[in-house]
């Protein structure tokens, strides 16, 4: 029997820092086994050949935020049979989402002198804003371990298995103690995905929620009693509209927040 | 040779193009482009609390976030009159001597090499010398071991904060990473023997050096903006020297110094201006190399970048054992109202930062100055000079020369926010 033909691999890069990306390259001890068993068919930040589509899997680092982008992913789309959004630029619009919340033009002026010569949309959405996603990866950037879980997936022809719980449920595995219970530093770690290994409350800090809500997760009541721990004024907002923060449930939860914070007031 | 025309450059972090149009035999056109969207950094972090701009700063750029970090913490902790203690700066040391493994390992053998060895890339090479590519990921993983165990991972690592740590790490699994890090060492003495033995194109350009001097140490953090010409500038008077405009017709913020010259900052201009303090090994694996100092050819920073691994394993190994953290991790903030720049050493080059941040904490002004922005106007006078030897070239080795040429400045395109279809037309 012959064997399987390698599936072909294409990475491409979109708004982002190329962190995750990188952390494709970091796999210092899988890189080599990992293109043996696929073939990376483009990948511009590896490598100067680029073989021609249709590839069976795209990865995609990074945000739409330009009317090029917005393009560009069609045509992948049309190009990949299963498309991965990598890192929380991909999946959530990133960082560079916080220009959704204000006026994306005043930014640009603050920033550059000709802006109208600058090209860019007003804001950084994620992938599956643009086109139908196959498979979500959260993480700024994306931890290792997930890195080789998809890719090992994709090879065997099944579902990633990710781990379900939040980074709370992290800290209890590693035996850390509770930050926020314990010092009363605000943390998200109870509504954010799991994948980092908790390391921000292994080091003595809240988690700033860089993996994304986790599902179904009570966050307007975790925005509460952020706001009874804060440090300085507005501490918890910030918390919420960071890295993750256009996501769907982050914004639903900064929302409430304001909408109860505005009836305090008014009593 | 015909026009040349890159749609998209491979190998270089970020997305870029490039465009070298030809009339009559004559280079008449050269153009970076640059399509990396831009972010807007400084413009979001107004309104954001100081502890949180080391976060999202390293956001910039996944290979340098450490850089990042470093120049954004020295320009709030400026604008606090926050000093740091000894060993919270020896820790930075170490976390920056961490990425710079990382960084330079990736750069020599991923990025450039390939061009040197005639392969499409490191995986290509990894058939025929699997060796020399497993050597290099190994060199690479002990840079990105230490950052995890001081920063709990090696992209975007968390521990570091405005004022120092947010705790000190375990000095046992940064103990344990010692034999690997000797092994390094060794490992990054040959690769300086072998990066002399590459095939690197000619070409010598009178550079404009420029980099951060320190009069203790091989300047990474804190010290004074060194040129080559002389000029010696505190970092707090950085943009009286070295200027960003938005230049008409072009589309981009460029780069200059006070004069209007062009200027290179990066591992070169490191080597050249800081030689002298580079620790024995790295003087050592310097001396033998018999190069003849300044070093003037673009494409041989991969040689600096190699003897600098050498001088930062061993800067690594240095720190690493006499690490004994005490006293506090960080330094108390007293919140103020204030203005406050820093710079430090990216391995790409020279980062600065500055910001003002009002008495709550809150940042009302960040402006930021990636290594590759300072670059781009001199890669492209670079690729002018370059252009005469082109011509005569054939077209698929005058395209891969070109792209070497700018592979070779490891730009880090996702930093250059600043930078958008940077365009050159022949000068009359």
């Amino acid at each position: 029997m012959a064997a399987a033909p390698k599936p072909k691999v294409a990475v491409y890069k979109f708004s982002s820092c190329d962190g995750c990306q990188l952390s494709i390259l970091n796999l210092e001890d899988e890189l080599l086994d990992l293109a043996g068993a696929v073939d990376i068919a483009y990948f511009l930040e590896a490598t100067r050949t680029e073989k021609p589509g249709p590839y069976d899997v795209g990865i995609v680092e990074g945000s739409v935020s330009t009317p090029h982008e917005a393009e560009r992913i069609k045509q992948i789309r049309e190009n990949v049979r299963i498309l991965v959004s990598l890192g929380t630029c991909a999946t959530a619009g990133g960082i560079q989402a916080l220009r959704n919340f204000v006026k994306a033009s005043d930014l640009a002026e603050q920033v550059y002198a000709h802006p109208e010569f600058l090209h860019y949309l007003d804001t950084s959405t994620p992938l599956s804003e643009h086109v139908a996603v196959d498979l979500e990866v959260w993480g700024c950037p994306v931890s290792k371990k997930t890195v080789v879980e998809v890719l090992t997936a994709l090879v065997q022809g099944r579902r990633p298995n990710f781990p379900p719980s939040p980074v709370c449920l992290e800290c209890k595995r590693n035996g850390t103690v509770c930050v926020a219970v314990a010092q009363g530093i605000p943390c998200m770690g109870p509504v954010v995905h799991g994948g980092c290994g908790a390391i921000c409350p292994a080091n003595g800090r809240g988690c700033y929620g860089c993996f994304g809500p986790s599902g179904a997760a009570n966050i307007t009541s975790l925005v509460n009693i952020n706001q009874s721990l804060e440090r300085f004024a507005g501490e918890s907002a910030l918390l919420i509209r960071n890295f993750s923060g256009y996501a769907p449930a982050f914004r639903k939860a900064a929302d409430e927040a304001a909408r109860l914070a505005r009836k305090e007031e008014a009593k | 040779m015909k026009t040349i025309e890159v749609p998209a450059l491979a190998r270089v972090e970020g997305e870029g193009g490039l465009y070298i149009g030809v009339k009559d035999g004559k280079a008449v056109e050269i153009r970076l482009d640059i399509y990396e969207p831009p972010r807007f950094f400084e413009g979001f972090l107004v309104g954001r609390y100081l502890q949180e701009v080391p976060d999202i700063t390293a956001r910039i750029c996944g290979i340098c976030p450490v850089a990042y970090q470093m120049s954004s913490a020295y320009a709030l902790e400026k604008a606090l009159d926050v000093r740091v203690s000894p060993p919270v700066r020896a820790l930075r040391r170490l976390l920056y001597c961490a990425e710079y493994i990382e960084s330079h390992a990736l750069h020599i053998y991923l990025l450039q090499a390939p061009d040197l060895l005639g392969v499409p890339s490191a995986l290509d090479l990894a058939a025929v010398a699997p060796e020399v590519v497993k050597g290099a990921l190994r060199m690479k993983k002990i840079g990105n071991e230490v950052l995890k165990a001081i920063g709990g991972r090696s992209v975007h690592p968390v521990n570091a904060c405005v004022g120092g740590w947010y705790r000190w790490p375990d000095a046992a699994p940064l103990k344990a990473l010692l034999p690997e890090l000797e092994w390094g060492l060794e490992a990054a003495k040959e690769c300086v023997k072998w990066s002399l033995t590459l095939p690197y194109p000619d070409l010598e350009i009178a550079y404009e050096f420029v980099a951060l001097h320190h009069p203790d140490e091989y300047g990474v953090i804190e010290g004074e903006v060194w040129s080559s010409k002389g000029r010696k500038l505190p970092v707090a008077e950085f943009e009286t020297g070295y200027i960003e405009e938005h230049v008409k017709h072009s589309n981009a913020l460029h780069s200059h110094t006070v004069d209007g010259g062009h200027y290179l900052t990066g591992p070169l201009a490191r080597l050249n201006l800081n030689h002298a303090q580079l620790m024995p090994a790295a003087q050592k694996a310097l001396k033998d190399a018999k190069l003849k100092l300044p070093l003037k050819n673009p494409y041989k920073s991969l040689i600096a970048r190699a003897i600098e691994l050498v001088h930062f394993y061993e800067e690594a190994i240095a720190l690493i054992k006499a690490y004994a953290p005490a006293g506090p991790a960080h330094a108390e903030l007293t919140l103020k109202a204030g203005e406050g720049a820093g710079a430090t050493e990216a391995p790409r080059g020279l980062l600065y930062h500055r910001y003002k941040i009002d008495e709550h904490g809150r940042v009302q002004f960040a402006k930021i100055t990636p290594p590759t922005a300072q670059n781009l106007p001199r890669i492209e006078e670079d690729l002018f000079a370059l252009a005469p030897k082109l011509m005569k070239m054939e077209q698929e080795a005058a395209t891969l020369t070109a792209e070497h040429l700018v592979r070779a400045y490891d730009p880090c395109i996702s930093c250059a926010t600043h930078f958008l279809k940077l365009k050159i037309e022949s000068r009359e």
